[in-house]
């Protein structure tokens, strides 16, 4: 296992009996996920998909030992879906849905400190571990076990991503999808801290968009605490500012947010970032066959501010149209 | 999702904050009426639009005898005002707002919104009111204050007394801006907000503390619980484009450029927005047909995209996980031969049935260009829509 999902964890899926649930419940047991059961008030006892179903998130855990979660209730009742996911004990919830209201999230985000769980979105793709499981949407067939790791507040975007990794042979350790909302579970800063620590990633990338000020909280952690080489593309430099983007958190508020601050703080962190979706691959790749590729983060140098060594001392830009050659990684 | 001020003011009145009296107009008539109700004047005449900035535009009219308040009225409806928060189409006045002049001694700012990288709501205030808070923030950042709010208590006194002394209020004026602050603070809560903005809040000659503008704007994913803040939505005030797209359930936003997109997700939407412009070209729109691009919504789309005259060139670009690649071609050579689509379409589809769908397209005997990649895809676009 990589981070946070592995072939041994226990899946149950909340709101398992709805369209989505079924169908997404299905795909992800096709991928080799071991889901254990799910949720639908008022079906309990009732079985669905060949596994059980039970009235509440307290009775799966009980019977079925489950750990991770995977949330498919609308709107309306998903807020409630996750906190009643962490009061029965899940350590890993990932809520799939999209427009929970924002004050929902914000209290649901400031009870989660009181359990020890991990929530991954809401409105994301959820996460996969290649080879292994994966809780989410997201195309299985696209990845390939491997080392890098991928963390996005996108959906097709990071198959992008995942798309280009495969076809250059370096695959994917694990990718998790943060989400498009404002308010949500990890951040880039979360899954970073668990990529570098992670014995099995050696590269990240990192893809995010406009609004907020995550990316920016990202790169400065990047700089004091990862040594791994990273790559990071923002989306929304053509986006206009006070306009949602598709996702709720995809908005320039107050002159705050925009791609152009993301990218300025990335230079500043000495983090490797490319202005087209269509070089990430590549450009990982290439930071990790440069010898010395590794980041010299902050806080472990003695003194000295971080600097990046080797690796080509910064930003690995290309300009539109440039080809990199994709040098495999040294590694297996 | 935006309210008028004479909608926002109402809610004020509802919750106990402190507003000047006022009435909203459709007709010069209505706003004669109006002013009969308000007492005895001078009275302001303000343009009810999605949009700031009013007072510079000739949308806020200061009116001392009932003529002019007819006059004012008659001069601002049916107009398009524009303003600085506005392009250059402007907004349509349908509506004024007549209000009862005060006395204005010193202007004060102060706003509540969420802080979402703490997800925390805080009261933003500055005794540097009816200017524009960023100009403030950048210039003179120490004009501002900020309270942050714990969720588990909420709203205290003291927050409330904070403001209240920063902002230079004395005497009565603190427990009576604690009321308009609670007031607020539980209206955010109740309506769903995303920002709840009074600029400028006024200290009058007589010492009464007063939201002289209201400014509220509702949380899109919440609006579904809050019924009677639905039926308010104006849309007059939305883009026409970006209104239809809503009605069809598709993500539209309108940009100035010449070549269109349609992409499945945000985050691959505005990727594709910004290559092109990294390739030499100029998005015409950001256009996210989600998950559920069938042939019936791919047309739509694409009638959405030809309804701007603007538009030399589409660009669609497609990763098909759980969607499948031959039903999005299915639907575009369905679209174009429905529409009829004078202008190149470049397709870039991937993933799920990608290879079936390139053939569905290639036999279509449509003038369709196919793409390769995302590079490949934006660098066609490009070219084709400059006549290449």
């Amino acid at each position: 296992m990589s981070i946070l999902l592995s072939r041994k964890s226990r899946v149950i899926c909340q709101g398992f009996t709805g369209k989505q649930g079924t169908f997404h419940s299905e795909q992800c047991m096709a991928y080799g996920t071991n889901l254990v059961g799910g949720v639908t008030p008022g079906r309990g006892g009732q079985r669905h998909l060949g596994l059980p179903v039970f009235d509440t998130a307290h009775d799966a855990v009980r019977e079925t030992g489950a750990d991770v979660s995977m949330i498919y209730v609308p709107a309306a009742g998903a807020a409630d879906a996750i906190l009643e996911a962490a009061d029965a004990g899940i350590g890993l919830i990932v809520c799939i849905t999209e427009g929970i209201p924002v004050n929902d999230m914000v209290k649901v985000k400031e009870t989660l400190k009181a359990y020890a769980c991990r929530l991954v979105g809401p409105n994301c793709p959820g996460v996969i571990t290649p080879g292994e499981a994966k809780v989410g949407i997201m195309p299985g067939f696209i990845h390939k076990p491997g080392r890098i790791g991928i963390v996005s507040r996108s959906g097709t975007l990071t198959y992008e991503a995942v798309f280009q990794t495969t076809r250059l042979g370096l695959g994917q350790s694990t990718c998790v999808g943060i989400g498009g909302d404002p308010v949500r579970g990890l951040n880039f800063v979360d899954v970073l801290a668990l990529f570098e620590a992670d014995p099995k990633t050696d590269g990240i990338i990192m893809v995010g968009e406009i609004g907020g000020g995550d990316e920016e909280a990202g790169a400065e952690f990047i700089r004091r605490h990862v040594s791994k080489p990273v790559v990071a593309y923002i989306a929304g430099v053509t986006a206009p500012p006070g306009k949602r983007m598709g996702h709720a958190g995809a908005v320039i508020a107050g002159g705050q947010g925009t791609a152009a601050d993301k990218y300025a703080a990335l230079e500043r962190a000495r983090v490797r970032s490319v202005r087209s979706p269509a070089e990430l691959g590549a450009a990982m790749a290439a930071a990790l066959g440069t010898a010395g590729a590794r980041r010299q983060p902050a806080a472990k140098a003695s003194g000295a501010p971080g600097r990046a060594k080797g690796g080509g001392g910064g930003a690995a830009r290309r300009r539109a149209g440039a080809t990199a050659k994709p040098r495999r990684s040294k590694k297996r | 999702m935006n309210l008028h001020e004479y909608q926002a003011k109402e809610l004020f009145r509802d919750y106990g904050v402190a507003v000047p009296q006022g009435r909203v107009a459709a007709s010069p008539e209505e706003a004669a009426e109006a002013t009969a109700a308000l007492g005895g004047g001078p009275w302001v005449v303000k343009a009810q639009v999605h949009a700031g900035g009013r007072g510079k535009a000739g949308g806020v009219k200061l009116c001392r005898t009932v003529a002019e308040v007819r006059s004012a009225t008659a001069g601002m409806l049916g107009q398009r005002l524009v303003t600085k928060q506005t392009d250059a189409a402007g907004l349509a006045v349908h509506q004024v707002y007549v209000e009862a002049g005060s006395a204005i001694e010193r202007e004060l700012y102060l706003s509540l919104l969420l802080n979402r990288d703490r997800s925390r709501l805080a009261f933003i205030a500055s005794a540097a009111g009816g200017m524009d808070i960023e100009e403030v923030a950048a210039r003179t950042p120490e004009k501002i204050v900020r309270v942050e709010i714990h969720p588990a208590a909420g709203l205290q006194g003291f927050h409330c007394r904070r403001l209240a002394f920063a902002l230079g209020l004395k005497g009565p004026q603190v427990r009576e801006f604690e009321q308009s602050a609670r007031g607020i603070y539980r209206l955010y809560l109740d309506c769903d907000a995303g920002l709840v903005e009074v600029n400028p809040l006024i200290v009058t000659k007589d010492g009464a503390v007063l939201a002289l503008d209201a400014k509220i704007t509702v949380d899109p994913n919440a609006v579904f619980r809050q019924k009677m803040i639905a039926a308010w939505r104006d849309p007059s005030q939305e883009d026409p484009m970006e209104r239809q797209a809503a009605e069809h359930d598709l993500n539209y936003v309108s940009l100035g450029g010449d070549i269109a997109c349609m992409v499945n997700g945000a985050g691959l939407a505005m990727a594709t927005m910004d290559l092109i412009k990294l390739h030499g070209g100029e998005p015409a729109n950001f256009l996210d047909v989600g998950g559920g691009a069938t042939p019936e919504r791919v047309t739509v789309a694409f009638k959405l995209i030809l309804s701007n005259p603007k538009v030399k060139a589409i660009l669609v670009n497609i990763f098909g996980g759980i969607v499948r690649c031959d039903i999005i071609a299915e639907g575009i050579v369905a679209a174009v031969r429905t529409v009829g689509v004078a202008v190149p379409v470049i397709v870039r589809l991937e993933g799920t049935n990608a290879d079936v769908a390139r053939r569905q397209l290639a036999a279509s005997g449509l003038a369709i260009t196919p793409a390769s990649d995302l590079t490949d895809a934006a660098t066609k676009a490009v070219r084709l829509a400059a006549g290449g």
